[in-house]
């Protein structure tokens, strides 16, 4: 609540207080519906229904979820993956997504509003970009005041890399993930700025459910011991850094460590060792100001060397111990994806399974643009304007971007972590930009009319202008301007900056007035950027982000065209399959298979076992006889291919089949990359390797497809297939969708391989009984 | 209550069924002069036309007579109607009779009978001619039972060749209708021929009561064998002035099994020959004025469906996701919303009642287990349904939105529906408007009671210390 207790000063400013905080909340409630409705394009464009591929087995859990309860939850062993090791669910996910949609569903419920469960999962994600919107206000109005958060909050609203996981069906963890980091993030800055216990707990409690949320957890969990280390360096340790940092640590790293999937991870890897450390940086630091505050100056210069010659050792001998706590662990300590954070290069060296993932793979220059947009225009200015003046919490999001910036450099679904950030850089330079230049015009213009003070007492911001003389000079944009805000105002001052300014502040400072014509025309076109930034969101949450997926359309001259092949075979399969069946597909399908089609997959897009999805990649690189003995071998009955060389589907299975082979040939050497590439160029032509022709992904593929249209024309690879005309010989054709997109075939039954010896056998009863019985079953 | 209901319904039938045959002619007294038995095979639900021309030979006036039905139709029968003619030729009118199932203490090998109770009684020497129509379901049997994709399906279909009758029939024929010239075999009992698609047994001349004389008849047919095995309509009444539908099918192709290979490529090239006798295209009749038309299933929409409007009906064309072979399965859901004046009405003692179409919406379909939900709204009292033939009864409780002490629900539950049974029925209620604002009353309160506590929170100081 923002109303102030104490009587204020005049009426006239009490009724504008109020009149402003009447409007900033509903500002914010608009921009709380404007970040709903962005989202909701994907269900009115095509349907209520969940998107992609790890949404699903989010689905799924949420549905055990609601039906079973919290505690059968925790306990469950999931059977119908990774057939047959099984997977225990409860302590493998990260339970803040399925807990709050199962939270909602089950209050829902409790109050007789019937909502399905995947009702309440589709449109989870844009309910909680609604309130990460408001905590960015709350955060950027803690850095610089409420303007800036309202800007910030309304293009956090609509911008395009958070909407492009977080539309109406995209239940994924960063939806309610992204709230918990810019919550977390709000709560730190807040304890920061008042030293109050209170939210130094709400704070850990936050942590808490980031942690639940989402793996992203590390990037606050090392930021914030980042600052607060910045923070002692240059000499601004207060009691406050200490009640904001020491509390998160201790009971953030206990909380943490309630959640299953993290467990004593919360203390042992190498993730959170900094933390760690900076901890024990804060408490010396803090000894040493307190020392500092009893000790007479000569006696604390004695002491500082005594304990800094035993500090040193001491730490020495912890370093040590640590290296080589971290040394014997094969990793490092760190993990896959974190290794590949801090050497990009990493994961594409050893770990093709990461690899082989697009999300995972350093964005380009162009995705900057699509995903950001004007922001990345807007952010440099956004950080000058945090140096002027630059505080605690300004210094705090400064640090915040730069390493957003960098991990988003190397792993683009990390762009998801540099929104919010950019965000509100853009929203602090917009609002300092609107500040000035609306100062500007008011002054030019009071100037006009002979009421200098006015203007100055209307103004309500530092910038209120007062020399004229200078005015002339600072014509060259905000840019100049922010500079010279920045240079006056080096006073420590970490009170948030909507606070009514001080008259006798202003008089200090200089004045930043610019022509009123100057004014106008950077007001306009500031406005034509935001407006570009609109036009772009819309078209972005509209067109690129809102395709679930597992629905294709294509406009043709006829209409729209609706390409839904996969569900028409995951609803084949679950009707018209036994429910114990095994199929076998590449990772990507398993958890829309466990989720749609409700049957056991080999593996899924929870890649937790590579050897596993190794023998699943090296059955499909191998000769049909081998394969059917792989896939024999581990039970299954039906195997499915996504085949988009008919109507011209360019993910398809063929296109990822060098990462099946890849991934299979690192652990079952007898796989050799080089065997399916003829001179180091992947084909499927007549130039094919023989071993490529014959492997079984190309024949699952390409069965009978040469009947279609006589020359099995492959519309993805744009040529004609090299081998043709083949039969089957241990694969029977099951199904195949409408469009081809989809093919199942079952694995034919064992032939009798004794023939021979049943022919004896039979020639011995016969010879004694009846032949009757012996021909039904040979070995009695 | 619901019991009791289902325990009362229980009594009616068992005293009819006791105190009737008490009331029947017996078989000495009747005798049929003519009969004429078409059955049409065309579709997988077989119709029975049975043309009797009825003479009372006995003293006494004959208030009703039976019909009888060998023990494998029993449980195939899906309804069984009766209409007397009366007039001659160019001023026929019908006039539709009671037929009630009924238990005859000496029935041979097990007979079922239906017992059909005439407009007048009939007096000595009289004769009446009666038309019966009798539906069976699921008395098709695939054979071969399993086929292939390139395979057209044949079936069987047994019955006998003379008409099973508690009467001396004198005179009778059989026409058995196929859907296509193409039959493999039948059973010959002289005289018996066949002419294009039409077999026929006959004549023949007095037969004894209780003649029997099983045929079989080995013919193609590849028509849609569509059946739900379960559908579960759910009608809500919303005095906001729309009826909510919602109809969960589970549909199944009821032909020979699929066997082996299912080849897309065969059955989108050569779409004559293969697969003739899966189906893949469905029509469903709904109401007029129809809107708000959804058909989805578990995991989302289906996009091949295409609605049109009409005047007295309105078609859904719809397919499933994929196309049914035998023993393939489906299910899916259609909802829609039609006007609540056109359904719901107030009869004169100030009760009001819903008057809606019973069955299933699709066309030549075989409903297994039908059960029908109607949800009155909140505060509703006094359900009670009322239907031109028995189903089972039972009232159960639903909570939808906001609702305190919920929504009264009538089930009416019956097994083997045909779309003969698309008749209109009643459910009658009392329901006082007031309730409609409960809801709407709850929601202001609740948006009251916010902005009370918000005020109080801000205008009240909860502090200990004074600053």
């Amino acid at each position: 609540m923002a109303t102030q207790e104490s009587p204020p000063p005049g009426t006239s400013s009490a009724m504008r207080n109020a009149f402003g905080t009447v409007l900033s909340a509903l500002i914010l409630l608009l921009i709380g519906v404007l970040a709903f409705s962005i989202r909701l394009f994907s269900v009115i464009k095509y349907e209520s229904v969940i998107h992609e591929f790890d949404p699903y087995f989010n689905y799924r859990v949420t549905q055990f979820l609601s039906k079973n309860g919290i505690y059968e939850f925790w306990n469950w062993f999931d059977d119908r993956t990774w057939y047959p090791l099984g997977r225990v669910i409860g302590g493998t996910v990260y339970p803040g997504l399925t807990l709050t949609a199962g939270t909602i569903w089950w209050a829902l419920n409790a109050i007789n509003i019937p909502l399905s469960v995947e009702t309440v999962c589709v449109f989870t994600a844009p309910v909680f970009s609604a309130f990460a919107s408001w905590a960015t206000y709350l955060l950027t109005k803690e850095v610089k005041g409420s303007g800036a958060g309202l800007a910030a909050a309304a293009l956090l609203a609509m911008v395009p890399s958070y909407i492009s996981r977080s539309v109406a069906g995209s239940y994924d963890n960063e939806a309610v993930a992204i709230f918990a980091l810019i919550f977390t993030f709000y709560l730190y800055i807040k304890t920061l700025n008042t030293g109050s216990l209170f939210y130094a707990t709400l704070n850990a409690l936050t942590y808490f459910y980031m942690v639940c949320s989402w793996g992203g957890y590390t990037f606050i969990i090392n930021l914030i011991p980042m600052h607060v280390l910045l923070c002692i360096v240059t000499g601004r340790y207060s009691p406050r850094l200490y009640i904001a940092y020491a509390p998160l640590v201790v009971l953030g790293t206990l909380l943490a460590a309630l959640v299953p999937v993290v467990g004593f991870n919360a203390v042992l890897t190498s993730e959170h060792f900094a933390s760690f450390l900076v901890f024990i940086i804060i408490h010396v630091v803090a000894l040493v100001y307190y020392i500092k505050g009893i000790l007479s100056p000569k006696m604390f210069k004695v002491a500082v060397t005594l304990v800094v010659s035993i500090g040193l050792v001491v730490c020495l001998i912890v370093v040590a111990v640590l290296v080589a706590l971290v040394a014997s662990s094969p990793t490092g300590g760190w993990s896959g994806r974190s290794l590949s954070l801090l050497d990009p290069t990493y994961a594409s060296k050893y770990i093709p399974i990461i690899a082989s993932v697009s999300e995972h793979q350093p964005p380009t220059w162009p995705s900057y643009f699509m995903d950001i947009n004007v922001l990345a225009f807007l952010v440099p200015a956004g950080i000058i304007a945090c140096f002027s003046p630059l505080s605690d919490a300004s210094s705090f999001v400064v640090l915040y971007i730069v390493m957003s910036v960098y991990f988003s450099g190397v792993m683009v679904r990390l762009m998801l972590v540099l929104a919010p950030a950019a965000c509100i850089m853009s929203g602090i330079a917009l609002s300092q930009a609107f500040d000035v230049f609306t100062a500007s015009i008011k002054y030019q213009l009071g100037r006009s009319s002979n009421s200098k003070d006015d203007a100055e007492d209307n103004t309500s911001t530092n910038n209120a202008p007062k020399d004229d003389s200078s005015s002339g000079k600072t014509d060259k944009g905000e840019e100049v301007a922010k500079e010279r805000s920045s240079k006056k105002g080096k006073k420590k001052e970490r009170e948030p900056a909507d606070k009514p300014s001080v008259k006798s502040k202003i008089a200090k400072k200089r004045a930043l007035v610019l022509p009123l014509e100057a004014s106008i025309v950077a007001l306009l076109l500031l406005i034509m950027l935001g407006a570009f930034y609109v036009i772009h969101c819309v078209w972005a949450a509209a067109e690129a982000y809102s395709a679930p997926s597992i629905v294709l359309t294509s406009q043709s001259r006829d209409g729209l065209h609706v390409f839904d092949d996969f569900r028409e075979s995951y609803a084949w399969l679950s009707h018209n399959t036994d429910v114990d069946d095994k199929v076998a597909s590449w990772w990507d399908y398993g958890y829309q298979t466990t989720a749609m089609a409700n049957r056991t997959v080999i593996v899924d897009n929870n890649t937790w076992n590579n050897t596993h999805i190794a023998t699943v990649g090296t059955a499909m690189s191998s000769p049909e006889k081998a394969a059917w003995e792989i896939f024999n071998s581990l039970d299954v009955k039906y195997v499915l291919v996504v085949f988009g060389g008919l109507i011209g589907y360019p993910s398809d299975d063929i296109n990822k089949f060098l990462w099946m082979v890849r991934i299979g040939g690192g652990v079952f050497p007898h796989i050799k990359e080089a065997d399916y590439l003829r001179d180091g160029q992947y084909r499927i032509d007549s130039e094919a390797t023989p071993t490529m022709l014959n492997c079984l992904m190309y024949k699952l593929s390409y069965y009978r497809f040469v009947e279609t249209d006589g020359k099995a024309y492959d519309r993805v690879r744009r040529t004609e297939i090299g081998k043709k005309n083949f039969k089957l010989t241990h694969f029977e054709e099951v199904f195949t969708s409408h469009h081809w997109m989809v093919r199942i075939y079952k694995l034919k039954p064992q032939k009798n391989r004794i023939r021979g010896r049943a022919k004896k056998l039979k020639l011995k009863t016969s010879s004694g009984l009846d032949s009757k019985p012996a021909k039904k079953n040979p070995w009695i | 209550m619901a019991a009791r209901i289902w325990i009362f319904a229980v009594v009616v039938v068992l005293a009819i069924s006791l105190s009737l045959p008490s009331s029947s002619a017996s078989p000495q007294d009747l005798q049929i002069v003519n009969a004429e038995r078409r059955i049409d095979l065309s579709s997988h639900i077989v119709k029975a036309f049975l043309t009797l021309k009825v003479e009372n030979i006995g003293k006494d006036p004959a208030l009703d007579m039976l019909l009888a039905f060998p023990p494998t139709q029993i449980k195939h029968l899906a309804m069984v109607q009766a209409l007397a003619i009366t007039g001659k030729k160019k001023k026929k009118t019908y006039l539709p009779l009671d037929v009630k199932p009924t238990e005859q203490p000496d029935a041979p090998n097990d007979t079922g009978y239906f017992l059909v109770t005439f407009a007048t009684p009939l007096t000595p020497g009289e004769t009446v001619t009666l038309e019966v129509l009798y539906i069976l379901t699921h008395s098709l049997e695939p054979f071969p039972s399993e086929i292939t994709q390139a395979e057209a399906q044949l079936v069987y279909y047994r019955d006998s060749a003379v008409i099973l009758s508690p009467y001396h029939i004198k005179q009778q024929t059989s026409f058995f209708k196929t859907p296509s010239t193409r039959v493999e075999s039948f059973t010959s009992v002289d005289p018996a021929n066949r002419a294009g698609k039409e077999i026929k047994y006959g004549p023949y001349e007095d037969r004894a009561p209780y003649s029997y004389a099983p045929v079989i008849v080995h013919f193609e047919n590849n028509s849609p064998f569509a059946v739900v095995e379960e559908l579960v309509r759910e009608i809500e009444i919303s005095h906001w002035g729309s009826l909510q539908i919602t109809e969960n099918y589970k549909l199944t192709h009821g032909g020979a099994r699929h066997k082996g290979v299912f080849s897309r490529v065969d059955y989108q090239s050569r779409r004559s020959i293969s697969g003739s006798s899966s189906f893949n295209a469905l029509l469903a009749v709904l109401p007029p004025r129809v809107n708000s038309v959804y058909y989805r299933d578990d995991i989302g929409n289906i996009s091949t469906s295409h609605l049109r409007p009409g005047f007295k009906k309105s078609e859904l064309e719809f397919e499933p996701r994929y196309p049914l072979f035998g023993g393939w399965r489906a299910t899916f859901i259609i909802g829609y919303r039609v006007p609540l004046e056109d359904y719901l009405f107030e009869s004169p003692d100030g009760r009001r009642y819903l008057n809606f179409t019973f069955g299933c919406p699709l066309v030549e379909t075989i409903v297994n287990k039908l059960t029908l939900k109607v949800v009155l709204p909140e505060g509703s009292k006094d359900p009670s349904a009322v239907l031109p033939f028995t189903v089972n009864q039972d009232l159960q409780v639903k909570y939808s939105y906001l609702d305190i002490v919920g929504r009264t629900v009538v089930v009416l539950q019956k097994d083997n529906v045909v779309p003969t049974h698309n008749v209109p029925f009643q459910v009658y209620y009392t329901f006082k408007p007031i309730y409609m604002l409960a809801e709407p009353f709850m929601l202001v309160s609740a948006f009251f009671f916010v902005f009370v506590a918000s005020l109080a929170y801000v205008h009240i100081d909860l502090n200990i210390a004074k600053k």
